[in-house]
Parts: structure tokens; sequence; C-alpha cells
């Protein structure tokens, strides 16, 4: 698999011997090992999107989840978002919307709406 | 009168004021033309920013908004929606900058030194000559970019994507996170422009294919697009016939490449890198016309923001010294040794250094050309290879970095030449190896 | 539904139309323009070469002769008058053989007997001479100095403008499905709506065939013929001042390179036959060769500079000429039909043509107060600092650049916005102010103007079209589909 986390894009090799332990191969720092070692068992993903901002037309405020999401609920997480609205005056930081998709895992903002 | 002017306050713009300012130059003044500082971070709102320069993984407008945050705490003067039309020199050697916004109306700007940042713009359907109709719905994907994430708008909901470049990964990505249908993205080339990260994230997470080789024949559709006819090419890049197939859409988002926009540039007569689309620049960034500096995508295409805010920082301190420096001012014989890019390298950004002025530690960076694996990057010294630095795997779409040491260029006295090539084999014999490495980072 | 009545209804606002609109109003006349695109300028009218020909090509007795030299007499001054950009640039007609010599002959005297000012016949070397960047190739060229260029849609929207001003209806939108003859004139039905009037000019382009066998039996067929073009960046616009053309020959026909009036450089058009009334389409073949033909006539054709492709369809008329006159199976129905090349020269010299025979049959008289004069919108790209310093003083909103590329302003797109016939499509607005026709091809500046055009017309984003109908920017909210 390719390793996300930087733009090297490393091609790990991840696999899991006969005592259940993980091996990564081919990362080129403890990052990428780490993320060989998640992607295996437990692939996450940080999803960004933007919500409605509440009374402002063609407005738009972008998000993300404030750490990765399992992978397999990012589309529920974007089903959440299009039924959230962040009332201005928002920043970069605040809270949107807690524990998207029962993730545990905040969405806030990433810019400043005034 | 400016000491020093900046034209584009996006990312390069923001950390070269930074860094002049840093530097000790109290007159200086931003001009941006749109509506906010931060440039096209603001519509980047994908995360991947800021790994080197803050240690974490940020989103484009929250990499912004830090450089914001600081010019405004260091007092930056700045003006937003204030367009420039021209940059002209003048005999005292300053330049004058003509520009105009609702408040000031047409003015003119005088400075020592000026900065250009102002970055790049996408290469449109008709530069691809693609055939077909000119309905609505064919985008290049920066603008649906904005369409989507600053307002929250749909450009369409089944998508074809024309070209892997990075923009048109990252939307593909999120087109399908909001709602539409990606049916391909097609890549003329063998290869994908974009990182290879995007494609795994991008593409692979949400099971779009990449279509290499592939490049859109035809466009249906009178008024809105119906469809396009993808084909796939031969090594000339060719459509070959009985290979195509339509594919029903209502968009096509083209990604095909970037071009620094240097209008500005040309009329002030700076001289250009036809491989680069940018100004030809030595070791301090400073373009054909002293007291001219160039930083970011107006100087070359950069995959990643963290090594725009670099080499802007670097143009900064460069024109605060010029400003700062009476000795840079004049005009003077300086020995300068051209940097050549060859053998499958595209280009090396400085053209060129002047030992006199060049840093202990000279960053070039440079692109190549085509896919390598298991290659050399290697560097002579007039004839002599003197840097091999192995690499597993090289691409166009990835931007590359190799360290020229000074002392190591002093050791040549006569060298007129550095040239920078692709090799297959480690050309830096045994005896010199060793002295290679010290001018390797 | 009520029937709109007038004395004259012209159906198509492209320049023809718009030309002959304008000419008929300055006398008392209730005039009404029906087009079916929601804008003037749509169809052949706004994709062609913008060349104002010298008038050596059409057979000498044609009609196509006599309103070329006309037209392009009466360019310049109808230019000052309308305010749009025109410019006497010249032109070439080149051969690469020895033997192209007696044609360009042929030429010169046709050119002579059409009754064309000041040709010259020059030998390849002086023909280089004058434009250095023709190819070495050439052996002979054929000059004529009163050829020039002109901004298509400046001239038609600017006649349609000045023809609005003094009281014509304009009905966008409006595609006529059926015409039937009346004891006192005709009945027009354009989907819902009724029109009567005693004269109708059809000046419908590539659809007046069809509109012509609505009330006449006479025999009328048009062709489209489909041109595609190369319009390149404006940093090779310098490349030729002149227009440049070769002689058909086996080498191709008819491609022409030319700086346009905007400072552009264009190539094109080829010329095919084809049965769709509506295959504005560009194709592979007609690009590559119209890049292969151009790149014969100069030295170096920056085929890398290319910034869009387009096609137009010329609406050729079997008898090759145009076909302007009264139906004579039905009388009150004037065809304006087969205006192909060139028609664009000679539209101004159309207008006045239709307008007099018209005028002939249905005498009417002189209006008092007929504005021949239209000032179009300031162009702060082609202002010197001094116009541009007194408009922003006049509004700010001419400091607001919007189209980085051709430096267009919000205020110039005010101006397109709110002017008799405003644009209301992006479109539009692109050909009233050349916003989104620069080498970035509106990528920047698209979302901007549609958030202008939607907030001046008080509409949603939604329904903002690139030009009309379906062609909507954008197709919902985000997640929608989500």
């Amino acid at each position: 698999m390719i390793c996300i986390n930087c733009p090297l894009g490393c091609m790990l090799t991840v696999s899991r011997g006969e005592d259940g332990t993980v091996s990564v191969t081919g990362n080129t720092c403890p990052r990428g090992e780490a993320y060989g070692r998640t992607e295996l068992t437990d692939p996450r993903r940080t999803v960004t999107s933007t919500v409605r901002v509440k009374g402002r037309k063609d407005c738009a405020v972008s998000v993300k989840t404030a750490s990765p999401i399992p992978k397999g609920k990012i589309m529920e997480c974007m089903k959440a978002l299009k039924e959230t609205e962040a009332n201005p005056p928002v920043a970069v930081g605040d809270v949107v919307l807690e524990n998207v998709a029962g993730t545990g895992v905040a969405v806030v903002a990433t810019r400043n709406v005034g | 009168m400016q000491d020093v002017l900046i034209i584009g306050g996006g990312p390069a713009g923001l950390a070269a004021a930074l860094s002049a300012k840093e530097a000790g130059i109290d007159r200086l003044l931003i001009l941006e033309r749109d509506v906010e500082l931060g440039g096209i971070l603001n519509q980047c709102i994908h995360n991947g920013f800021g790994l080197h320069t803050f240690q974490e993984e940020l989103t484009g407008p929250e990499y912004a908004a830090r450089y914001v945050q600081k010019v405004k705490e260091a007092g930056i003067p700045y003006m937003l929606q204030t367009i420039v039309i021209d940059i002209s020199g003048q005999d005292n050697g300053e330049k004058l900058v003509t520009a105009m916004n609702r408040e000031k109306g047409l003015f003119t700007v005088s400075a020592k030194a000026v900065i250009l940042a102002m970055g790049c713009r996408e290469r449109p359907r008709g530069a691809l000559n693609i055939p077909g109709f000119r309905p609505a719905g064919i985008y290049s994907a920066g603008t649906a970019q904005r369409f989507v994430n600053m307002e929250g708008r749909m450009p369409g909901k089944e998508v074809v994507i024309l070209g892997s470049g990075d923009i048109g990964l990252i939307m593909a990505r999120r087109m399908t996170l909001e709602g539409a249908a990606v049916k391909a993205v097609a890549e003329l080339m063998p290869y994908s422009g974009g990182l290879k990260r995007n494609i795994a994230q991008c593409l692979d997470d949400f099971g779009i294919p990449l279509k290499l080789s592939h490049t859109v024949v035809d466009i249906s559709g009178k008024e809105r697009v119906t469809g396009v006819t993808l084909a796939q090419v031969d090594e000339n890049r060719r459509p070959i016939p009985g290979t195509e197939e339509y594919i029903p859409c209502d968009t096509l988002l083209l990604s095909c490449g970037l071009i620094p926009e240097n209008e500005l540039s040309t009329g002030l007569g700076v001289e250009l890198n036809p491989a680069t689309s940018g100004p030809v620049v030595n070791e301090s960034l400073e373009t054909s016309v002293p007291g001219v500096f160039a930083c970011g995508n107006v100087l070359h295409v950069h995959d990643l923001v963290d090594y725009v805010s670099e080499e802007a920082a670097a143009a900064g301190a460069f024109a605060a010294a010029y400003v700062q420096d009476k000795s840079l001012q004049e005009p003077k014989e300086r020995r300068e040794i051209k940097l050549a890019a060859k053998n499958g390298v595209r280009y090396t950004v400085p053209s060129s250094v002047r030992p006199d002025l060049m840093e202990e530690d000279q960053l070039v960076r440079f692109r190549v050309g085509d896919v390598f694996k298991d290659v050399y990057v290697t560097v002579y010294f007039d004839g002599v290879p003197v840097i091999s630095q192995k690499k597993r795997v090289m691409a166009p779409g990835e931007m590359e970095q190799l360290r020229l040491k000074k002392e190591k260029i002093q050791e040549f006295p006569e060298l007129g030449r550095i040239t920078f090539t692709i090799e297959k084999e480690n050309k830096v014999t045994a005896g010199t190896q060793k002295r290679a490495e010290r001018g390797m980072a | 539904m009520s029937r709109k009545i007038y004395d004259v209804i012209v159906i198509g606002a492209g320049v023809s139309g718009c030309a002959a609109a304008r000419e008929l109003a300055r006398e008392q006349r209730r005039i009404a323009v029906l087009e079916r695109e929601s804008d003037v300028c749509e169809g052949t009218s706004k994709a062609n070469s913008g060349i104002v020909h010298a008038g050596y090509d059409a057979e000498p007795g044609t009609l196509k002769a006599r309103l070329n030299i006309e037209g392009n007499r009466i360019m310049e001054e109808l230019s000052r008058e309308l305010d749009f950009p025109f410019k006497r640039n010249g032109s070439f007609v080149i051969t690469f053989e020895e033997s192209g010599k007696d044609k360009l002959q042929e030429l010169y005297e046709r050119g002579r007997a059409n009754g064309v000012p000041d040709m010259e016949l020059l030998t390849g070397e002086e023909a280089v001479k004058r434009e250095p960047e023709l190819s070495g190739e050439v052996k002979a060229a054929l000059y004529a100095p009163t050829a020039g260029i002109v901004c298509p849609f400046g001239l038609n929207i600017a006649l349609a403008e000045n023809a609005a001003v003094n009281g014509v209806d304009f009905y966008l939108n409006t595609e006529v499905t059926a015409i039937s003859r009346e004891e006192d004139g005709f009945l027009v039905t354009a989907g819902e709506e009724e029109f009567q009037a005693s004269v109708i000019v059809n000046a419908a382009g590539v659809y007046a065939d069809r509109l012509h066998h609505m009330v006449s039996r006479e025999k009328l067929r048009i062709t489209p013929r489909r041109g595609e073009y190369c319009l390149f960046d404006k940093s090779a616009g310098g490349l030729v001042k002149s227009t440049i053309f070769q002689l058909p020959s086996a080498r191709g026909k008819g491609i022409l390179v030319t700086p346009t009036v905007h400072g552009n450089l264009l190539a094109g058009p080829t010329a095919e036959d084809i049965s769709d009334k509506e295959g504005v389409n560009t194709t592979s073949e007609g690009l590559e060769k119209v890049l292969k033909i151009g790149a014969q006539s100069v030295r170096d054709l920056p085929v890398r500079q290319v910034i869009t492709s387009f096609a137009g369809l010329r609406a050729h008329e079997d008898s090759g000429d145009f076909v302007i006159k009264e139906a004579a199976d039905a009388p009150g129905f004037f065809d304006v039909a087969g205006i192909a090349s060139p028609g664009l020269t000679s539209a101004p010299a159309i207008g006045v043509y239709v307008a007099k025979l018209v005028q002939e049959r249905f005498p009417a008289s002189a209006k008092e107060h007929f504005n021949s004069v239209r000032k179009g919108i300031p162009n702060i790209a082609e202002a010197s600092m001094k116009e541009r310093e007194e408009l922003i003083r006049q509004n700010p909103a001419y400091a607001n650049v919007i189209c980085r590329c051709e430096l267009v302003t919000e205020g110039e797109i005010l101006d397109a916005i709110h002017r008799p016939l405003g644009a209301t499509t992006l479109d539009g607005i692109k050909r009233r102010t050349r916003a989104g026709l620069g080498r970035c091809q509106a990528g920047f500046c698209s979302p901007r103007i549609a958030q202008i055009l939607a907030r001046e017309c008080g509409w949603d984003l939604s329904k903002i079209t690139k030009a009309g109908g379906e062609s909507v920017l954008l197709t919902g909210y985000n997640k929608e589909g989500v």
C-alpha cells in the first residue's frame, strides 16, 4: 500500500504474522510504520468538507474531523454534515459538530467566517 | 515609496513579506487582487499542508490563516482587491508599480525591490485543443473547487476528470464526498501527474478508476455536457482508433497543468525560462531585472506549499539584503555559474549561482521529465561528475531538491557550468566519491 | 393569447437581422426582432473570422460583390458612429507556387472589376518585406490595403443596441415555430406567442430555408458549412499585422491567419459541408488542419499558445450568392438568406439594402428623431491612464478587476448587464466585455461574474447560465446527493 502521510508516498508492505503481529516494511519514517499498522487493522481518514453557514446565502465554511475517523464512517460523516449548519461568526477550530457519526471525533471549522 | 513591494498575498507573498520584515525592512507593502489574503489556499480545504513548516497536518485555509495572523501581528501593510496592471523600471533602479482598487482608484507605488508572487493559473480546455461542443459543464478543476469549497455549490452530478494533477485528484474526492459520481479520471500520460498519496486516498479509497494513457476525444452536449468520449492514446499521445468509450456525464473537469502568471513580469522585461514559464533566477531568486525577485508558483509550479513558503522566505530575505546592501544595487561584474538541466532533468531553480553571494549550502530545486526508476541524480561540474544521488523513483509530478556546497564549488575555480542529469549508474568514481559526498546534503 | 402587432418582424438577431432592423427603424415602423437564443449574436455572427474583406473574391455582378464593397466602404464610419472596434489592417493573398501568379492576377482583375481600390501585386520578397513573418516560400502575393478586421460581437451588439434605442422590440428566447399568411400580412407563431406583421425579414441564418418554406414554394437550400478556428494568446497577436490568406490550391484553401481587432491571433476556418444545423462542434481533424495549414503561411505559428478553439456555421445557399429579395409567391416576405462570407463585411450594406427593398414596397415616412449614435461600454484595458482615472472617479467599480486576463472590471460588467439589451448570461457578458475570453478562458472569473449577474438580476445562482436554456453553471448544493 502507498503511505498517505506525506508527499513521499512510500510503498509499504504490511503483513500479519501467524502470531497476529503486524510488520511494516518500506517505510522511511515512524509515521509510515504507524500508518501501515492502522491501515491494516483500523484504517482511518481525516474528512474535510464544508457546512452551510446559518443565514448566509452561497457561503460555506470549510471543516475537518479533528482527527482521523474510521474509513467506513466517511459517508455517514458526510450525511451528518448535510444536516449541520454553523452559526456565524465562526473561527478556525470552532466545533461545529460533536461526536460525528458516533466516532467520538468532533468536526471543527478550518476557516474564519465573520 | 516602499523598500520592498510584494505582488500577491498568497502563501508566497505572505512568507516573503514576513521574512523581509524579519530582516529589518519596515517600508513594505503587499498588493493582493482577491478579497482576502491567503491566495488559492483558501479554497484548498483538504488536509496535508504544513507538515514541514508546522510539523502538523493542516488544511489550506488553516495554513493560510497562520501566515495571515503572523503578517497582521508583524504589522505588515497590505491592500486587498488591488490589481497591479504594470511594473516598469526607472532610471534610478527603482521600480514603478501601477495598480488600482476601488478606494484609491489608479495609483502608483515606487519600490527599491519588488517580489513577484502572483502564483499560477490553470491550463484551459483550448490549450489542450479538445474537440467537440462547447457547452456549460466544462470547468478547470480549480474553478469547480471554488464553487464547491467556497460557495457550497455543486458544478455537476456526474463527473469525468481529465488530467491526474493533484487538483484533479483532490477534486475527484471532493466531488464524491459531496454526492457526485466521479466516473473516471483520464490521464494522457502513462503516469499520473499527481502525488502518489493522492491517488491512494482520493481515487483508490473511493474506487474511482484512473485511466492512464487516455484522453478526451469528444465532448457531447449542446447546452450542458451530456457525455465525453475517452480514447486510449499511443506512445506519441495520439488517440488509438477503435478504443473510444463514451461516458455519459454532465461535467468535465480539467486538471491538465498549471502555468505561472508572468504577464506582469514579461511586461517589465523579465527573462523567462521556457521549461518553467517562470522567470530565470539566480541563487538570490533575483530575476534578470535587478531588484526584482520571484518565488512560489510564479517562479515554478510547486506541489507542496511548504516549499513555497520556504522559497518565498528566502526571496524575502534576499530582497531585504538588496535594499540594505548598496553594493548589491550597483551593477558589478560577478562570477556567475550557469546551472543546466539535461538528460531527463527538465529545469533547475535557480538557473545560475554567483559563488560570491551564494549561501554555504545552496538549495537547488528541479523536476524530471519522465518517470525514472533506480537512477542517479548526477551533478557535473563542467565535465566532472561530482554528485551522484540514488533515487528509487522519480516522477514529473514531484519536485526534487538537492544542495550544492559553496566550498565544493570553490574547489573548481574555473567552473563554468553545473549540469544536472539523470544517469543509470553512479558516475562518481570511487576516488571522487568521498569528495562528492561532502557536496551533498 | 393576444397577438402582438408590428409592421415588420425580423427573424434572427444576428448581424444581418440587426443591421436590417436598425436601418428599418429610420422610418416610422413598429419593428420586432425575434431571436430563439437568449442573446443577440448567438449563431453564425459569433463564430467567424471577423474579417472585413476588401472585395476581390466575389464574381463581379453578384450581390456578394456589390454588398462586400459597399459594406467595406461604410464600415469605418459606422464603427465610429456605433463605437465598435474596427481596424483597416490590409490583407495578403499568398501563393507558394509560380503557377499561382496567374490566379493572383485573376483575383486582381476581379477586384478591379468589383471596384476594390489600391490593390498591388507583389513578388514574394516584396511581400515578406512588408510582413516579415510571412513564410519565406511565398512566391507572390496580392495586397489589398482596404481589408480590415472587426469585432463581430461588437458590430452585432452595437447594431442591436442602437436598433433597440430607436424603438425596435427584441424578443429573445423566442423561436419561430410557424408562419402563416393572412389577409393583410403574416401570423408568426413562436411557441405560446403570436405576432402579426405585414413584412417579415427572414434573417435566420442556417435556418432561413426552413422559415422560407413556411410561406414560399421557391427553391432555397441552405447548407451549413462548418468552419473551425483556433484562437491564440495575445502574446502571439503581433505575429502578423495583416490578414494572410492562401490561394486555394492543393495545399488547402481558405485558412487564414490574422490578428484580431483585440490583439489575439486567429487561424481558420476549415470548410466542411454538414447536415446538422447545430453542428458547431470542433473535430480533431479540423483543428489539426487549421494549425497545419496556418503554419504554412507564417514562419512560426505558435501552436502552443492556442487558448481556445471553436466552430461556426456559414449559411451557404446553393446559388452561391446572397439571397436578399422578396419571395415572389409571398409578398411581404423578404429573405436575407445565404449570408455566408463576406456576410459580416457586408452586414452594414445588407441592412441598407433590405431597408430599401422594404421601403420601396411598403413605404413609411422618415422618423424625426432617429438616433444613429451609440456609445459602447468603456474598455479599461485599452483606455489611457487619464481615461481610466476619469472612469474610476465616476464609478469606483471601474477599478475592481474581475477578469484578470483581459483586465475587465466590475464597472464594465455592470454596464454590460444594465445596457439596453443587456447581458443575462456569462457568454453575453463575455461578448460585450471580453471577460472570460482571455488566456485562462474564464477559469478565474466565471464564479465571480456569476455572482455579479445573480446579484444584479436578483436571481439565485442556480439560474445563471453560460448561454441560456439548459446551460446552467451549477447543478445544486453540496451534499444533496449524499
